[in-house]
């Protein structure tokens, strides 16, 4: 078909080459996303916590992280991590490093948004039941601007899912790299990016159309 | 460590030094993303457009396709798609030269973004807006020529300009298939001077002035095109 064979796709190549790389591409998605929502809120509720020498240095840190390219961030990265700590690193590692301290700059922005959310007299309320502010925090706003923003921080992580193929530029084995290795065993690179492609469609797709559902449950119960 | 920023007048083997290859890599970036953000503004007005075409069944459902296909595959294989997977299923491709290539598949990626803000932008105008274009005779064409889009586009300019840095910086991504814009001159001039720092700083601050420009433009057009009162009526949901 189209000058294309397929014929090399079977189960020993998605075992031998693509399975590791779509468990690491899983992994780091999901380290990303825990790490970059934990230290997203900490950005976030610095930058409205009032206080200028909180919320400048996580400004600049936000919107730095987001006028670089992510590539440009994950080159850095690996030049800078070996660097730091004196030894060289894997770039597995870096990668998961990398995403985490970019992907909290997005996710702040999603949680301040979610937080600014929530009427301010839910802040009064814990307040008026004599709530100290990480009381407050943790029990009444965060729970409420978490559940708020669940589908748009849903959608960041099928973005991140996607982004992590750009590991490639530090030559991290990713789903990506399972797929381009086996091409190039079996002398069919061309197919293999095709079926790549094919493969990030299918989960990213059923992803997102999850998402929808989700925002649709949210929106009746609300 | 010391900072030794000569490496910038060293020459690079070629007769030119680093700082000519830099700024020669800024142009390409710039090539790359100008030509991508025409392909992507006229495609993603086109293609937001039609989705919101009720009347027309089917060209709402090829305008979902294409939005949900190009926004659920990463970039960087949308760039090997173009430039491996195309000419070898069609060598007509193989006459087209790797820029135009890479033009399209980041003009193709973002135009899926961009249809997505002028949909949501076309179906943010108050309904009486179109009733008002029927009641005056004008044709779907004319409705949206002279009312729904001009309105709309103003309603979806903070987005865009979100969405040309995106693209500006997107343009990275083109390293991959060997483009020489600033990502690739950062890898090897790296490689070749093991100076990664200064050349790291200097090509992350092309890419910072860069988007800061874009992000003026756009604030620039957004002031000279303001129509009084309106939006913030808009946004307040008056009508």
């Amino acid at each position: 078909m189209l000058g294309l064979d397929l014929s090399f796709f079977d189960l020993e190549m998605l075992r031998k080459f693509v399975w590791s790389g779509l468990i690491f591409s899983v992994q780091l998605t999901v380290v990303a996303t825990l790490g970059g929502v934990v230290l997203g809120t900490v950005l976030a509720l610095m930058r409205l916590s009032g206080q200028r020498w909180l919320t400048l240095p996580a400004t600049v840190y936000v919107n730095g992280m987001r006028s670089i390219p992510l590539v440009m961030v994950i080159l850095w990265f690996y030049l800078l991590i070996p660097f730091l700590i004196g030894k060289p690193i894997g770039a597995e590692m870096s990668a998961v490093i990398t995403f985490i301290a970019f992907e909290a700059a997005y996710f702040s922005e999603i949680m301040r948004a979610g937080i600014q959310s929530i009427p301010r007299g839910q802040v009064f309320a814990g307040q008026a039941l004599g709530m100290t502010y990480a009381q407050n925090m943790r029990l009444i706003i965060l729970p409420q601007a978490f559940r708020n923003m669940l589908p748009v921080l849903l959608t960041q992580t099928i973005i991140l899912f996607q982004d992590t193929s750009l590991v490639y530029a530090i030559g991290a084995y990713d789903l990506l790299k399972g797929f381009s290795n086996a091409g190039k065993i079996y002398g069919r690179p061309e197919e293999a990016y095709l079926l790549a492609a094919a493969v990030y469609f299918v989960i990213c797709f059923a992803l997102s159309w999850g998402v929808k559902r989700l925002q649709a449950r949210i929106a009746i119960v609300r | 460590m010391t900072w030794d920023w000569q490496v910038f007048l060293t020459d690079d083997g070629s007769g030119r030094t680093y700082l000519e290859w830099m700024l020669e890599a800024w142009r390409w970036t710039l090539a790359v993303a100008g030509s991508s953000w025409v392909v992507a503004m006229v495609v993603g007005a086109v293609v937001g457009t039609a989705r919101t075409l009720t009347d027309r069944p089917w060209l709402v459902r090829l305008a979902n396709a294409w939005v949900e296909l190009f926004r659920n595959i990463p970039l960087l294989v949308q760039i090997f798609l173009w430039y491996f997977v195309l000419p070898k299923m069609f060598p007509a491709f193989q006459q087209v030269p790797g820029f135009a290539l890479v033009v399209l598949a980041l003009g193709f990626f973002t135009s899926a973004r961009i249809a997505e803000q002028f949909r949501a932008g076309i179906q943010a105008l108050p309904r009486g807006q179109r009733y008002a274009a029927m009641a005056m005779g004008f044709t779907t064409y004319q409705s949206y020529r002279y009312v729904l889009l001009p309105m709309a586009f103003r309603i979806i300019l903070p987005p865009l300009t979100s969405e040309s840095m995106n693209l500006l910086k997107n343009s990275s991504v083109a390293f991959a298939v060997s483009i020489a814009e600033l990502t690739m001159f950062a890898m090897q001039a790296q490689e070749e001077t093991s100076r990664g720092m200064e050349i790291y700083l200097a090509v992350t601050a092309l890419y910072a002035v860069s988007a800061f420009a874009v992000n003026r433009v756009f604030a620039y057009i957004e002031r000279r095109l303001r129509v009084p009162g309106f939006i913030a009526a808009g946004a307040g949901g008056g009508h």
